[in-house]
């Protein structure tokens, strides 16, 4: 018998669910990117080091690049694009990134968000040390984070 | 975390000029909304149906022949597409062409590899597929065949007679070579107290790693002939001008579109040949490609920065620490090709004397080619070189002669009265005062306490160091320097191009030439035409990115070389005051009074006498459009108006290499202070300060995120970032894995401060900034220097200090004092 290359994967991103036939190799990262079409999450390498791609994963927070779209098989998982509360608002660290000019490209910010989103989640009044720490699986080549630090310590109660 | 500190007044102000509009305050970014959501468009995130996925067959043989490839069996595997190699390229194009004279304007460059491989990671081979893991895959089953040659990896060995030949077609591997030599040299070797003589200094092979990599989607127009290539290259002139005489084609057939591109910091200005590669298979196979580039091959191939040599220099000094001159053998590592080299060996003279005043200086510059990636520019391309190498001779005169390194630069900087200055090679620094910068540096990182904490460290065991590094931005490329590579260049000047147009609705619509990768060019161009045509920032709505198609660009279009705040504003502006004229027009036949009688504000045009006199915008962009019967025949008014900047720029004397190569020169102070652990050589940034004058700021907030990104890059490339190559050419720092960027953990704590001299070149007093001229990477070197002083006084002489490379500094202080000699008369 062939071994099986594809399946059936049944995920809720943001509220929303998918089902879809998807190559057993394919990374999470290109099933949320080109099967469903959120775009918001990037790749910036190829070795897991840079966070674009973090996302939370049944409430924690992944680098979507680590797993296969076949893993995911019923997970619930949260993207950039499910931040804002309604359309036409931002989540607060969205306002807070952009009020103290934490970036630049754009390229990181997604991942850049859904960490400090994850880390306020679980604590919601980190001191500096632990924001940095909270983001250091994030690489940002613009900003030098001095800025990203400063946002989301806005946010922190 | 960081505080600003702002002079309590600007250092130029115009006597009774008054501030208003919205230029110098800090409107809310306009791009970040749709960034924050997630909602840009980078060149990944197009589809199109039936796309196929590049993948491409790098070598990984740093030198070798190739002897045979064998396609067949990725052609075979279902969902495959198909294939391009080196031999089809070679039918289909010619090499691209080389802007050296020769030798180096013999190298053949192509798409792809053809018949020969000289660097690892060199593309071979492309297979599309209908999906990228497939095209990967069926990658693995293209077989070719090697005959390896022997590599060079070290410059210091590419011109030994028995150091394997890269391009046959050039006979060796020198690519360009040029003397530089300015002032009396001689004379002032003969007039010092003291010679400094330094055997051996280092600039190191990084770069500035976009988090994005490279790529695009290309899609062919069979009944046009015509390719559109949505992806990030971020200098789309200078690609049309080598793809299309490549390609065999008109430029009219390569249209380019970018909307967001995730950093670019010059690395994503030689995508040419990849483009080209994409094109062929668009027209070959019949559908888009996407092609993306994987981070291992973006380290492994893609834009290093130049590694540079710089060999037995001398400096001249006097007695009392004044700096006559110096001279030095600078060589220049290109790697395998030269994408857009060999630029860099002119572009360093734009800042030929840094900061300094010294007169009288020589620098032989030879460049070669390595089994390397190719350079390419890395944000502070080539200045950042020389002015590190400047910047360390300074520190190593003043070390070596006991001298105080604060004093011995106020004593040597230019001065702010003999603003503008022109160089011993005749460019012309606009305005600036570096003493005064380095006062607010050494009030912000603290220079009064720092005996204290000197002593405090040291009763911590640790090593304590501080250093300062002065560096220029040099901004608005005057093209007409690459002549003094190359005589027979037809390129001068520079430009940037805008339109600004009224629509029917009253929409205040702009489009750029440029193509922005996070400087902020829509914020800032709205800020330009909200102020011109008396309307708000909100009001303008600024195109995101570029497309040919917006016919808003010129030769020289792109975002690269610190310039957009001249040559983007300028060509704004530019545009801005010419609708704005246009509007007064229609609003004088429709208000019936002259135009001088009339004003741009609150949305309309109106008479200055009597506001209720007034003509919405709305309204002239309705009559114009769509309600014109009855204008006069001879009203000559589109309310679409395009403005091609042109910097005042002469050609440079060939003969002399002589003549202003930039319109703009932001500088950088930046002072750094060190803790090292004299057991291990591991050392910690404990304080940094980053003082910055980039003339007018349009908005202060971009600035100092510029100023802030230019630091981290310049840290990174102080502390750990390298590409460094084993003997045989292996890349040993291929991705992130190994190759260290700095994280959130990694920053120091920063203070950033500003002093403003507004350019007397420019129509809105800016400079271009951004790049930063890599200040940091000195303040670190001199900081070490500083620190290391008390055991053996050793010489940094690497840019780039990683702690090993300090702790072999600590164990053996004498191997890196033999660089040094002094001799005093």
């Amino acid at each position: 018998m062939e071994p099986q290359t594809s399946q059936t994967v049944t995920v809720t991103v943001n509220g929303e669910t998918y089902e879809r036939e998807v190559e057993a190799r394919r990374l999470l990262i290109h099933f949320i990117r080109d099967d469903l079409d959120l775009t918001g999450s990037h790749v910036g390498c190829d070795t897991g080091n840079c966070g674009a791609c973090s996302v939370i994963y049944n409430g924690q927070l992944v680098k979507s690049c680590m797993l296969l779209a076949v893993q995911a098989d019923g997970a619930r998982i949260e993207t950039v694009e499910g931040l804002a509360p309604e359309d036409g608002k931002l989540h607060a660290l969205q306002q807070s990134f952009s009020d103290h000019h934490a970036l630049q490209c754009g390229y990181c910010t997604p991942g850049m968000l859904m960490s400090a989103k994850a880390l306020l989640d679980a604590n919601p009044s980190p001191s500096e040390e632990e924001i940095r720490k909270g983001l250091q699986g994030n690489i940002c080549r613009c900003t030098g984070y001095w800025n990203i630090i400063d946002a989301v310590k806005a946010v922190a109660r | 975390m960081t505080e600003t500190l702002s002079p309590a007044q600007p250092l130029v102000v115009e006597e009774g000029e008054e501030q208003r509009g919205f230029a110098g305050t800090n409107v809310p970014r306009k791009e970040d909304k749709r960034l924050v959501q997630g909602q840009g468009v980078y060149f990944d995130d197009v589809k199109r149906h039936g796309m196929g996925y590049a993948h491409f067959v790098r070598s990984p043989y740093a030198h070798a022949n190739i002897t045979s490839i064998d396609v067949s069996k990725a052609e075979a595997l279902e969902g495959v597409y198909g294939t391009l190699i080196g031999e089809e390229v070679a039918a289909l194009t010619d090499p691209f062409f080389q802007l050296a004279t020769p030798p180096g304007a013999h190298i053949k460059d192509y798409a792809l590899a053809v018949g020969k491989v000289r660097h690892v990671g060199e593309p071979v081979a492309i297979v599309v597929a209908a999906t990228r893991e497939l095209a990967r895959d069926a990658a693995d089953l293209v077989e070719v065949d090697y005959e390896p040659l022997g590599a060079v990896t070290d410059a210091r060995r590419a011109l030994d007679p028995e150091t394997p030949v890269l391009h046959e077609e050039a006979g060796s591997n020198l690519s360009w070579e040029g003397v530089y030599e300015w002032g009396d040299v001689e004379g002032a070797f003969a007039e010092a107290d003291h010679v400094v003589k330094i055997s051996e200094l280092h600039f190191d092979r990084f770069n500035s790693t976009p988090l994005e990599c490279d790529g695009a989607v290309v899609e062919y127009n069979r009944g046009t002939g015509q390719w559109t290539i949505h992806t990030n290259n971020q200098f789309p002139g200078f690609a049309a001008i080598m793809m299309g005489p490549a390609m065999r084609t008109g430029l009219d057939k390569l249209r380019f579109v970018t909307q967001d591109i995730g950093g670019g910091f010059g690395n994503k200005i030689t995508s040419h040949p990849q483009l080209v590669a994409c094109c062929l298979l668009a027209r070959k196979l019949h559908r888009p490609i996407n092609w993306t580039e994987w981070r291992t091959e973006f380290h492994l191939t893609m834009s290093h920065g130049n590694e540079r040599w710089f060999l037995d220099t001398e400096v001249a000094v006097k007695a009392d620490g004044t700096l006559l001159g110096f001279r030095t053998k600078a060589l220049d590592d290109a790697g395998a090709f030269l994408r857009y080299e060999p630029l860099g060996g002119v572009i360093w003279a734009q800042v030929t004397p840094g900061c300094y005043r010294w007169r009288n200086v020589r620098l032989d510059f030879t460049q070669v080619v390595t089994n390397k990636a190719p350079c390419s520019p890395n944000r502070g391309y080539s200045r950042m070189q020389h002015l590190w190498f400047t910047e360390r001779m300074i520190d190593i005169v003043a070390h070596e002669l006991g001298l105080d390194p604060v004093e011995v630069r106020k004593k040597n900087y230019v001065k702010a009265e003999e603003m503008p200055y022109t160089t011993p090679n005749g460019c012309v620094y606009d305005s600036g005062d570096y003493a005064r910068m380095l006062d607010v540096a050494l009030e912000l990182i603290g220079y009064e306490g720092l005996a204290e904490r000197r002593a405090d460290a040291e009763s911590r065991g640790k090593l304590f160091g501080f250093g300062i590094g002065s560096t220029l931005d040099s901004g608005t490329n005057n093209f007409g320097q690459s002549r003094l590579i190359n005589p027979e260049l037809q390129f001068s000047g520079n430009n940037e191009v805008a339109t600004v147009k009224l629509d029917i609705f009253g929409e205040i619509v702009v489009t750029l030439g440029t193509t922005p990768q996070g400087q902020s060019h829509e914020t800032t161009a709205a800020i330009v035409v909200a102020d011109i045509l008396g309307v708000t920032p909100d009001d303008v709505n600024v195109r995101a990115g570029h497309d040919t198609y917006w016919n808003s660009h010129a030769g020289f279009s792109g975002t690269y070389a610190s310039q957009f705040a001249v040559t983007g504003l300028g060509a704004v502006k530019g545009a801005a005051e010419k609708l704005a004229g246009e509007i007064k027009k229609l609003g004088s036949v429709i208000l019936g009074c002259p135009e001088s009688e009339l004003e741009l504000a609150d949305g309309f045009v109106r008479m200055k006498a009597n506001a209720e006199a007034a003509l919405p915008l709305m309204a002239c962009g309705a009559i114009i459009n769509a309600n014109n019967a009855g204008l006069p025949e001879d009203l000559d008014v589109t309310l679409n108006a395009r403005y091609v900047y042109r910097p005042p720029f002469e050609l440079p004397d060939v003969e002399r290499k002589y003549g202003n190569l930039t319109l703009t020169y932001a500088a950088q102070v930046h002072a750094a202070l060190v803790e090292v652990d004299p057991e291990t050589g591991v050392y910690e940034i404990v304080q940094y300060a980053a003082i910055d004058d980039c003339g007018k700021r349009i908005h202060p907030q971009i600035v100092e995120g510029q100023v802030m990104g230019a630091t981290a890059h310049a840290l990174g490339a102080a502390t750990h970032e390298t590409f460094t190559y084993d003997a045989e050419g292996n890349l040993l720092t291929p991705n992130f894995y190994d190759y260290h960027v700095p994280h959130a953990m990694d920053m120091p704590p920063l203070k950033t401060g500003y002093i403003e001299s507004p350019s007397p070149f420019t129509a809105l007093g800016t400079k271009g900034m951004g790049e930063g001229g890599g200040a940091g990477i000195h303040a670190v070197c001199a900081a070490l220097q500083d620190a290391l002083a008390p055991r053996g006084r050793p010489v940094v002489y690497d840019s780039c200090n990683p702690y090993h490379r300090v702790w072999e500094l600590l164990q053996d202080p004498e191997a890196s004092r033999r660089r040094v000699e002094v001799i005093s008369k």
